[in-house]
């Protein structure tokens, strides 16, 4: 057995073990899902109720974004607190496994339940306001920026999922306002620019901001990928600088909570 | 899983069912199945507190197929000491070898050769025996389809039945739950196991069931094992040999016979596991306690 087919394999055991879960707690994500298309829905009608069809169409591509980038990063920040829940992260820090391969088993789940997930929502939106004209968008653009902004947001959710390694309790509370504060400053239901000045620095700070200009242009302007290669850049580079950045955090978060005696819950 | 074995095991164990006392003293002269030497952990609660010494230059050997007991008090160090084994903590001082692997410099060959069993059974409670083990057994590389196979096979074996392995572990007793944990560790076939308190909440057939696997164990899979217990006459009935933590230092380390006939003499009559366990974990040590405040001052 090679290396890598051993790690794959590990990578796999987090895919099943999520899935399994989310086929146990079914009707929690029913209801998750229901709450998500109702708040979708209520938002674009904002813009109906206005009688914008640019302003529908921009609250409706804020909504799905939004909704999208936010499961990927809860999917992965939650990867120890999860576990730390159940008392079983002891187990699994005790296995013969790369970190890498287990955040790397919890990110494709994340973004294959997080396209699951968004599609559902997608349906209902266009079933419910058939007067959307989407006819000169670029879907290119809308899903390469998807991919790319999914690649930052993985950074930032292993730095998140760091938290609950170095504070048992806090860490997990801190995620939550880290997600909260990135809704607020990346221009997801309105344009940055009315932000105060140090909310703005903020804003570029957040992948988000990049990926819902990005999308929205390709999708209300029909812009090509080509035209919005300001947009692009800024994802990458954090990506870039974000996964490996992560990847090394956990590894000394990990040796922390190791030398004082975190991982333990009970016994 | 013997792909995971180091190749040294591999023969070892193979020579093992051929000449098992020469094997035995081949490998009592070559390589302990774990070696503790001087290892010490603090911990710091809180801020400017003066830190807990929980286990203080402990150093223990232990040879391929051993049963190797850790009696103590509450808060005396033995969980502490199995997760300095396990990895899950780090050393302050110290070393400790699994196999000829550093713990610190070779830390993924001994976590293949390792697994444990808490007292408290941890699980995802909503997911099934099965969904649980399953995962596990990916983590050490095991094919799921057998997997599987094992998992009845030794759920079997520890009494809990088929039809019981797909409904959520919630729905299970506690003794059931322990029992599906101490499976899930043997699952993955470990060289070397830690028990601590295995039996602990189990009623009394259920622990005789996994007293006779415990041994069966080391007979059959040529596995090294760690026990702590609460239970004197479970220690006594498996342990090749005992080691005693009195506030995290070694205060006795004989085989129950020997802390026996040793206690006995102190106490002029013939004592039991109990009389050496009084003696060794009580205040009666008034020399041990002031050394140890001694120490803690500097
Ligand atoms: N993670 C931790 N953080 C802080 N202190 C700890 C931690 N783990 C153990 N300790 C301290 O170390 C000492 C030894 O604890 P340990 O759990 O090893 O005892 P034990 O012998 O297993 O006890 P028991 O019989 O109750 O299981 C105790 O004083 C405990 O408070
Ligand atoms: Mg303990």
């Amino acid at each position: 057995m090679t290396v890598v087919a051993h790690e794959l394999k590990a990578s796999y055991a987090f895919i099943e073990r999520n899935f399994f879960l989310t086929r146990r707690y079914w009707g929690w994500e029913l209801a998750f899902l229901v709450y998500s298309v109702a708040g979708a829905l209520s938002i674009s009608l904002i813009g109906a109720d206005q009688g914008s069809p640019t302003l529908l169409l921009t609250l409706m591509v804020g909504a799905i974004f939004w909704n999208y980038l936010s499961v990927v990063f809860s999917w992965i920040a939650e990867t120890i607190s999860v576990e730390r829940w159940e008392g079983t992260l002891e187990y699994t820090m005790m296995a013969p496994i790369r970190r890498s391969s287990q955040l790397l088993g919890s990110v494709l789940y994340a973004m294959v339940y997080g396209l699951v997930h968004t599609t559902v929502i997608l349906i209902a939106l266009i079933l419910f306001f058939p007067q959307v004209d989407l006819s000169g968008a670029d879907p290119v653009t809308a899903v390469a920026f998807m991919l790319l902004g999914s690649f930052s947001f993985v950074g930032i959710g292993m730095i998140a999922a760091i938290l609950p390694l170095l504070y048992v309790e806090r860490g997990a509370q801190m995620t939550f306002v880290l997600q909260s504060c990135l809704l607020l400053v990346s221009g997801v239901y309105y344009s940055v620019d009315i932000l105060p000045g140090w909310m703005q620095v903020l804003s570029h700070l957040s992948p988000a901001t990049y990926v819902l200009h990005g999308v929205r242009a390709g999708l209300i302007d029909g812009a090509p990928v080509s035209a919005v290669l300001g947009d692009v850049w800024p994802l990458i580079v954090m990506g870039a600088v974000l996964i490996p950045f992560g990847l090394w955090a956990f590894g000394r978060a990990e040796r922390y909570a190791k030398r004082t005696g975190k991982l333990k819950r009970v016994g | 899983m013997t792909a995971t074995l180091t190749p040294e095991l591999k023969n070892g164990s193979a020579g093992r069912t051929l000449l098992p006392e020469l094997d035995r003293l081949a490998s009592r002269s070559t390589m302990p199945a774990l070696l503790i030497e001087d290892v010490s952990k603090r911990f710091v609660v809180g801020r400017k507190r003066k830190p807990v010494t929980a286990i203080s230059h402990v150093s223990m050997r232990l040879e391929r197929g051993d049963i190797h007991g850790i009696l103590g008090a509450n808060g005396s160090g033995k969980s502490t000491l199995i997760r300095l084994i396990s990895g899950l903590l780090t050393l302050d001082e110290g070393r400790l070898e699994v196999f000829g692997h550093d713990i610190e410099r070779d830390e993924m060959a001994v976590k293949r050769l390792i697994n444990r069993v808490s007292v408290d059974a941890a699980f995802f409670k909503k997911l099934s025996p099965m969904e649980n083990l399953l995962f596990a057994a990916r983590l050490y590389g095991l094919d799921g389809g057998k997997a599987k196979r094992d998992t009845l096979e030794i759920l079997a074996r520890l009494g809990i039945s088929a039809k019981r392995v797909g409904r959520p572990i919630e729905q299970m007793s506690r003794g059931m739950q322990q029992k599906v944990s101490i499976a899930r560790a043997l699952l993955t076939s470990p060289a070397l196991l830690l028990l601590d308190e295995p039996t602990t909440g189990l009623d009394p057939r259920s622990k005789l069931d996994v007293q006779s696997f415990i041994e069966e164990l080391r007979s059959t899979h040529d596995a090294t094992i760690v026990l702590t217990t609460h239970d004197l006459a479970e220690a006594e009935r498996l342990c090749g040999r005992i080691t005693i933590l009195n506030d995290g230092r070694v205060v006795a380390e004989d085989t129950p016979e020997g802390l026996m006939t040793l206690t006995g003499k102190r106490l002029g009559r013939r004592a039991t596991l109990e009389d050496v366990f009084m003696t060794y974990t009580g205040r009666s040590l008034d020399d041990d306690v002031d050394e140890d405040e001694a120490e803690s001052e500097d």
